[in-house]
This record gives C-alpha cells, sequence and structure tokens, in this order.
C-alpha cells in the first residue's frame, strides 16, 4: 500500500471547530513529549499536555495554543480533540500576560505558605498563560 | 344567534391568547438562536469524538478498561431526553411514541429506564416505570455539569454490570422546521467498519502514556461528550418546536378573530335591519 501524501488535519473543542485542513506536517505537544507527524505514520493515540501545536501547508506554518485533550494519529488522518484551544491570531496579548502575573502571584502567595491557594492549578494557568503568549508573539514574528 | 356583546368578549379572548402565543414565539426564537449555536459548535467535537472512538473500538483489546466491554444486552439503560416544559407541538408526544415502540422492540430484554426532562418523566412515572436516572429542570440553565452527572452515572452503572448497553433516545435539531428523533446506542461503543482498502490500516495504536491511563480520563470523557451533545440537541430542538409551534397558534389566533369579526359584523348588520323594520313597521301602522 503506498503512503498517503497528505494528512487530513481536524481540530475540535467543545465550544467550535477551529480546523479541518490537508495539512503536510503537524506537531503537537504529547504528555510524553512534542510529536512530529508526516503523512504515513503508524497508528497512535496520546493525550495531550499544555503547549503548542504547529501544523505546516507547503511552506506556511499556523501557530495554534492547546491544553488538554487527545489527539488519534492515522496514517492519513491526524484528529485533536482539545478541551481548550486558540489560534495565534485570536490570541489577546495582554489578556494572557495579565493572566501570566496573576497566576505568578498565585505562585508567590502558594510558594510563602497560603493554604487557600492550589499551587498546582496556579501553576497550569501559568503554564497556559506562557504559552498562549509564546504562541501570539511567534505569529506576530512570522507576519 | 349570539348577542354582540358576547361575540366582543370572543374576540377580546382570543386575542389576549394571540398576545401571548406571540410573546412565547419570540422568547422561543431567541432562545433558539442561543441554543443553536451552541449545539452547532458542539457538533463537531462530539461527532470527532466518536469517529476516535469507533476506531479505537475496533482496534484494542476491550480488557483494557471496563467501559469497552461488550456483553449480551440483557439488562438495557434507555436514556429519554424529553422537555420540561409542554406548548412545543408533537416535541414530546413524537419523542415519547419513539420510546414507547423501542421499549416494545425490546421484548424479554429488561429495561431501565433514564429520564430527562418533566415531560417524560410524567409520562412513564403514571405507567408504573420507575427511572435510575430521574432529571428535571436541566435545559433551562443547560451546563456541563449535568451532562457530567447523567453520564458518570450511566458509565457507573455500566461497569458495575447492572446494565449491558445504554440507549439514547432523542430530538436531534436538523433545522428550525425540522426535529429528527434519533435512537442510538452509546454503551457499548460501535466499531468502526473498516474500508477494504484500509486493510494494513487495521493494527493497534501505540498509546502514550499506556492504555490504562490513557482510556481513564478519554472513555469517561467520551460518554460526557455524548450525553451533553444530546442534551444541546433536544435544547435546541425544543425551542425549534416551540418557536413553530406558537407561530402556528398565532396565524390561527389571526384567523379565529378575522372569522369572529367578520361575524359580528353581520350580526350587528342584522341587528340595525331589525331595528329599522321595526321602526318603519311601527309607523306604518300609526
Amino acid at each position: 500500500m503506498s503512503l498517503p501524501t497528505h494528512l487530513t488535519l481536524e481540530i475540535v473543542t467543545p465550544e467550535r471547530a477551529l480546523a479541518h485542513e490537508e495539512v503536510d506536517e503537524v506537531q503537537l505537544p504529547g504528555t510524553e513529549g512534542y510529536l512530529g507527524i508526516l503523512p504515513g505514520h503508524t497508528p497512535l493515540l496520546t493525550s495531550l499536555r499544555v503547549g503548542q501545536v504547529w501544523y505546516r501547508k507547503g511552506t506556511e506554518k499556523f501557530y495554534l495554543s492547546i491544553a488538554s485533550g487527545f489527539a488519534e494519529v492515522l496514517p492519513d488522518r491526524v484528529r485533536l480533540l482539545a478541551l481548550v484551544a486558540e489560534r495565534a491570531e485570536d490570541i489577546d496579548l495582554t489578556r494572557a500576560e495579565a493572566e501570566k502575573r496573576r497566576a505568578e502571584e498565585l505562585i508567590q502567595a502558594a510558594k510563602s505558605g497560603n493554604p487557600d491557594i492550589d499551587f498546582d492549578r496556579a501553576r497550569i494557568s501559568l503554564m497556559k498563560a506562557m504559552i498562549r503568549i509564546q504562541v501570539a508573539t511567534k505569529a506576530k514574528i512570522r507576519n | 344567534m349570539p348577542s354582540l356583546i358576547d361575540l366582543r368578549r370572543r374576540i377580546r379572548a382570543v386575542k389576549s391568547t394571540q398576545q401571548i402565543t406571540k410573546a412565547m414565539k419570540m422568547i422561543a426564537a431567541s432562545r433558539l438562536r442561543k441554543s443553536q449555536d451552541r449545539i452547532l459548535n458542539a457538533r463537531p467535537f462530539a461527532i470527532q469524538a466518536t469517529h476516535v472512538l469507533r476506531d479505537l473500538a475496533a482496534r484494542c483489546d476491550p480488557s483494557v478498561h471496563p467501559l469497552l466491554a461488550v456483553r449480551e444486552e440483557k439488562t438495557v439503560l434507555v436514556l429519554i431526553l424529553t422537555s420540561d416544559k409542554g406548548l412545543c407541538g408533537s416535541f414530546n408526544t413524537n419523542i415519547i411514541k419513539a420510546a414507547t415502540q423501542f421499549i416494545v422492540a425490546q421484548g424479554r430484554r429488561k429495561l431501565v429506564l433514564g429520564l430527562v426532562g418533566r415531560k417524560g418523566r410524567d409520562f412513564f412515572q403514571r405507567r408504573g416505570y420507575e427511572p435510575v436516572i430521574n432529571r428535571v429542570n436541566v435545559f433551562q440553565h443547560l451546563n456541563l455539569e449535568d451532562a457530567r452527572g447523567i453520564a458518570d452515572m450511566a458509565a457507573e452503572l455500566f461497569v458495575e454490570e447492572k446494565i449491558d448497553a445504554v440507549y439514547l433516545v432523542y430530538n436531534e435539531f436538523k433545522s428550525v422546521l425540522q426535529q429528527r428523533i434519533v435512537t442510538e446506542r452509546l454503551l457499548p461503543i460501535a466499531k468502526e467498519e473498516f474500508r477494504a482498502d484500509q486493510g494494513a490500516a487495521r493494527v493497534d495504536y501505540i498509546y502514550e502514556p499506556d492504555a490504562a491511563t490513557l482510556f481513564a480520563t478519554l472513555l469517561p470523557g467520551y460518554v460526557r461528550s455524548q450525553i451533553w451533545r444530546a442534551l444541546l440537541e433536544s435544547a435546541a430542538a425544543e425551542n425549534a418546536a416551540r418557536m413553530t409551534a406558537m407561530d402556528a397558534a398565532t396565524k390561527n389566533a389571526t384567523e379565529m378573530i378575522d372569522a369572529l369579526t367578520l361575524y359580528m359584523n353581520k350580526v350587528r348588520q342584522a341587528a340595525i335591519t331589525r331595528e329599522i323594520i321595526e321602526v318603519v313597521s311601527g309607523a306604518q301602522a300609526l
């Protein structure tokens, strides 16, 4: 059987569908590290962690931020089911930065022994904010 | 012949009913817009999740997770989604009819009911069914928590082997004018049919992290997303049904008012004519 030359990428969240496209390459954040997917990949099922996703169409790259969910990879298809995902161009940078500051404050407070604050949750929201900033700036540099 | 006063009273009564149906139509229309947006946006996720899970069910070994188990369907849970409020045309009648047919078709299998929505609960409880899941008033403010509660309960019953299959009966929102009744099996998960050209693809996945950890989050999430979708579908369909029903009612009221007004005018004219005749013949008699 000949290998497929393209991947059908689908990115959906419970709120909306973000992508349904033919692409050449995808990179996504698996729980055990980033994965680069090319057409003809062996079937794979992975959960996702907070991170950035990009996919390439020809020479053009598109970035997204993503947080938790899972991905199914088949030789000719990638399905990304994320609970939260955002395209780089949709990210509100100022809001993301505000979130980052807030999360940092929370972490500081947790470190100084405030028992009301959930350290793990603060850490995850900090991670989310940082990824969003990273993804958004990347998209900006590209343009 | 009814008196003029009676007719006027009737016209007034119909008019005030019309005002109510008109208002209900408007409310349903604005709710519909919201619930329609929600379901249209939630659909892709639920559909993709189904695809993934069907692929998965076909490839992997069902012993990895209890939610993947396939048993002989001896006891079946039927989840029936109806509305809490009436005045939405044949919405509830249709769903209850379909559900009853489904129940009859089960023959000797044991049945347990899960009822969401007051109309369905009232109907089946009056007929002596004892639902294991019984939710009312969820459609007013639909949130993920409700879906999670229902889904986790169904999943738990399935895992404990108290039930061997879960079926959903609900109204799917097809368009504003159309609702489609859907009866589908939620558990066990249907296996994807492999196409012949994909023969070589029929291998198990690589799992990251290991299958057991992955499934522990994946499968309950799947059940929740399907229930969530069904709830949203039903809510949108209900609003659409109510809007069309109330629109028809308003139109009927207009027609009725027209007919009554015409009749009233005839009666009035007849009364005037009669009076003139009386006066004239009275004058002649003098």
